[in-house]
């Protein structure tokens, strides 16, 4: 094992004390990176579950591989390439630069942190890194990514005291902290297309006009224009598979998401009560355009910022479904509901589950009733 | 009528190293302790000076907090040392025993006695120390005025003793212990058996009587109070283990005290897995010989049991001894691998493939510590009505009323010692509710 003797030898440099000492995290960051460290129980349960954070946060990126190919996919036949393989290289080349700002970022803050706090460092950014490019429109400047990585993490993230203890989902703050400090760049005809092309997303053309201009297999395969993880409902679902069977996300949440859209889906579409273009739309059109499959995958199911009890998960789902649909039939001004609503709820999420917890807690005092 | 219980929640972890149904008698070990650190919540001061003579049962020390509370020793001999840690804290008094053994003698009285002449014969033989009082999971308060004592018959953690096998001649034993524990307290005494594995346990008499089916931790006697009359705040009630149950129904019915008990040595680096017959407190070299360094020996289970070192003695709430390998090694990108060898209730592993296999678990934590991050996956190793994460940061923040609402005095850490095993987040639950419950008692 030459590596582990590499590594055993260079580890004194980075601790504490050493020449290199103040890059401690980052070190023992990259050092249980690559090795599961040798640390045995001490206290409590002597043998341990061999599931830990990374290979959760890993999971969920790998569940986010197929959107974010079918997506690269998508921009090249947007931008009239049908072959798939030069389709896929355009996108893959348009797109990685946002990629790998948003890594870099994101991952020079989180690591800042981590040795700063001398904590170990998280592995919540490696999902939260590739959902902020993927939720970005593909034509946003980079200055505008980078900006809106570092907001997220730092107002969204470290200054609650990271991982864990974040009111608010990162990657969706760092796209509404770009939609409503650059509404410009973020929405509107300039969307789109890359390199001159441009046009509205999918999304905001229903919403202008409430006519779908695609058909919906090209909707559910996600040849229709939109951000890069937004577009390919299929991939999407392939990616829930994923998440749901390996017990990685809530399953209560994920069908409580749809289940809210596709009720106020039908109210609005045999009730309508708004002025709008889009009321009156099929139901399942929601499901299918914009960010609503995406939100309810990957988004509103993150287990720091979703409700935390069985019941309280179930109302949250339902209500983001159901708000996020609302949101895009009474103002078309905000098409993208799903963004906001699952921010509004992230918000609301910890009084639910005080709701759902002083209910236990009632449960209990009446123990003490009936026994006196 | 019995009632039958079935609980979904919970966890089989298949380990291997299984025991035989087979009694081997150890050897007369050359030592054996009694530790203070083996209960909660106890300050103990000592009785006996090096080279003492003392009988089995002769007081060792006492709880200074609850000063008629008696450690005595298992076997007569000589105080042989005294052990301490820090700060001159009490490890454990080892006795080095007679090849002649004598009892002391103890005033035994039987169920027609005055509860108080049961309880100072408890005392006095130091059998009371083996009655746990929840709220809180400590040494029983001998003025305290238990809603209902409660009986687990049986243990449902990993590689557990069977009580069937251990108890099998103790049945008069078992009844005389169940009848003499019913004068303690006005409420009712109630036994739980694993449904379909009930022995004889159906047929004690003066008793309630319950069967459990499901999976661990349903042996838990505080999941079993949670279904049968959960404790609420005011609530005391007392617990015992089936197998001191029959210790001191023998003491009643033999006149005299004899701490001898059938242990089970089980996990995957012992020799020959059996059940052992020794006395209590022996140094673990009498049972399991010499084991090599890189062995953890366990008094209790791989959950909820205590490290002991090659040369220290069994707890005295110890029922099993678990030999698993220690595993400070190294693994190569192990949370990318597919890791077929290691176990895992999540499906982002593959254990769920082969759901018979015998997993020879190591020590190793299998990651770092990090904040609470997942959801809803601890309620799924919990049957009780207990939002876990939420009892616990009620604990880290220390606020006693939130402990208290959110059922501090209905759980003991070993409850959560299933969660606190599949946690990916590797957070040390059972020290954190033991923390809270030692802070709920100071204060209160």
């Amino acid at each position: 094992m030459g590596l582990r003797k590499f590594v055993d030898k260079i580890k004194p440099t980075f601790s504490e004390g050493g020449k290199l000492g103040f890059l401690h995290s980052t070190f023992e960051g990259f050092e249980t990176f690559l090795y599961v460290p040798n640390t045995t129980t001490k206290r409590g349960a002597h043998v341990r579950d061999c599931n830990d954070i990374k290979r959760v946060m890993i999971v969920v990126v790998l569940a986010l591989i197929p959107t974010m190919l079918v997506g690269m996919y998508n921009v090249g036949y947007q931008h009239g390439i049908t072959a798939i393989l030069p389709a896929f290289w355009y996108g893959f080349v348009e797109t990685l630069p946002t990629i790998i700002v948003s890594y870099v970022t994101g991952l020079a803050i989180e690591f800042a942190f981590a040795q700063k706090r001398k904590h170990e460092i998280n592995e919540g950014f490696l999902v939260t890194g590739l959902l902020i490019p993927l939720v970005m429109p593909v034509t946003v400047p980079l200055w505008i990514v980078a900006l809106s990585t570092a907001f997220a993490v730092i107002i969204g993230k470290e200054v609650f005291g990271g991982t864990g203890m974040n009111v608010f989902n990162p990657a969706l703050l760092a796209r509404a902290f770009a939609f409503f400090a650059y509404t410009p760049q973020m929405s509107g005809e300039a969307v789109w297309y890359a390199d001159g092309k441009t046009g509205a997303t999918a999304l905001e053309q229903l919403a202008s006009t409430g006519e779908m201009q695609w058909s919906v297999m090209d909707a559910f395969i996600g040849l229709i224009p939109g951000s890069l993880g937004e577009t390919s409902t299929a991939a999407i679902l392939l990616g829930a598979v994923i998440l749901l069977f390996t017990g990685v996300a809530s399953w209560r949440i994920m069908l409580s998401v749809f289940l809210g859209g596709l009720a106020f889906g039908y109210l609005f579409e045999f009730v309508g009560v708004a002025d709008t273009a889009i009321d009156g739309i099929p139901a399942y059109y929601h499901l299918l355009v914009g960010g609503f499959a995406f939100g309810a995958v990957f988004m509103a199911t993150d287990p720091v910022t979703s409700a935390q009890t069985n019941t309280g998960k179930w109302i949250y789902g339902f209500m983001v479904g159901a708000l996020a649909v609302l949101i895009r039939v009474i103002n078309p001004a905000y098409p993208e509901g799903m963004m906001l609503s699952i921010l509004f709820m992230n918000a609301l999420a910890p009084l639910i589950d005080y709701f759902v917890v002083e209910r236990n807690i009632a449960r209990r005092k009446k123990l003490i009733k009936n026994v006196k | 009528m019995s009632k039958n219980i079935k609980l979904r929640k919970g966890l089989d972890i298949n380990l291997a190293g299984k025991a035989e149904a087979r009694l081997e008698v150890a050897p007369m070990a050359k030592s054996y302790a009694v530790s203070p650190l083996d209960f909660e919540n106890v300050t103990p001061k000592l009785l006996v000076k090096v080279g003492d003579k003392v009988e089995a049962g002769s007081a060792l020390f006492f709880d200074k907090n609850n000063p008629r509370i008696l450690f005595t020793s298992p076997v007569s001999g000589v105080v042989s040392a005294i052990n301490r840690g820090e700060k001159r804290k009490l490890l454990s008094v080892a006795v080095e025993p007679d090849q002649q053994q004598v009892a002391k003698a103890i005033k035994v009285v039987d169920t027609k006695a005055s509860r108080e002449e049961i309880v100072e014969m408890l005392l006095e033989s130091g059998l009371w120390t083996r009655i746990v009082e929840r709220p809180y999971g400590i040494i029983a308060r001998p003025d305290a005025k238990p809603k209902a004592i409660f009986v687990s018959a049986f243990d449902s953690a990993p590689l557990a003793p069977d009580y069937n096998f251990i108890l099998k001649e103790e049945k008069a034993a078992v009844e005389a212990g169940m009848a003499l524990l019913a004068r303690l307290t006005e409420g009712k005494v109630h036994l739980s058996a694993r449904k379909n594995a009930e022995g004889f346990m159906s047929e004690v008499k003066g008793i309630e009587y319950h069967t459990f089916e499901g999976k661990h931790p349903v042996g838990n006697v505080g999941v079993q109070i949670h279904h049968i009359d959960r404790i609420a705040k005011g609530d005391v009630v007392w617990t015992v283990n089936i197998q001191d149950v029959a210790i001191i129904g023998r003491m009643v019915l033999s006149g005299k005290l004899d701490m001898s008990k059938t242990i089970v040595v089980t996990g995957s680096e012992a020799q020959k897995p059996c059940y052992k017959r020794i006395i209590a407190g022996a140094a673990v070299e009498s049972i399991v010989g010499k084991v090599s360094e890189n062995v953890r020996i366990i008094s209790g289970n791989v959950l909820t049991g205590r490290t002991t070192a090659a040369d220290g003695y069994i707890s005295a709430d110890a029922n099993q001894l678990t030999l698993i390998p220690e595993g400070n090694v190294y693994e190569l990108l192990g949370w990318a691998m597919p890791r077929f060898h290691r176990f895992s209730v999540s499906r982002a592993y593959f254990s769920w493939l082969c759901p018979k296999k015998e997993y020879k678990l190591d020590t190793n934590l299998n990651g770092g510590e990090r904040p609470f991050v997942v959801t809803g996956l601890y309620e799924n190793y919990l049957p009780m009505d207990v939002y876990v994460s939420y009892l616990l940061k009620a604990c880290l923040v220390k606020d006693l009323d939130k402990m208290e609402n959110l059922g501090l005095y209905e759980v003991l850490p070993e409850d959560l010692a299933l969660c606190e095993f599949v946690d990916p987040s590797k957070i040390e639950m059972q020290q954190i509710l033991r923390d809270g419950i030692n802070l709920m008692i100071k204060e209160s």
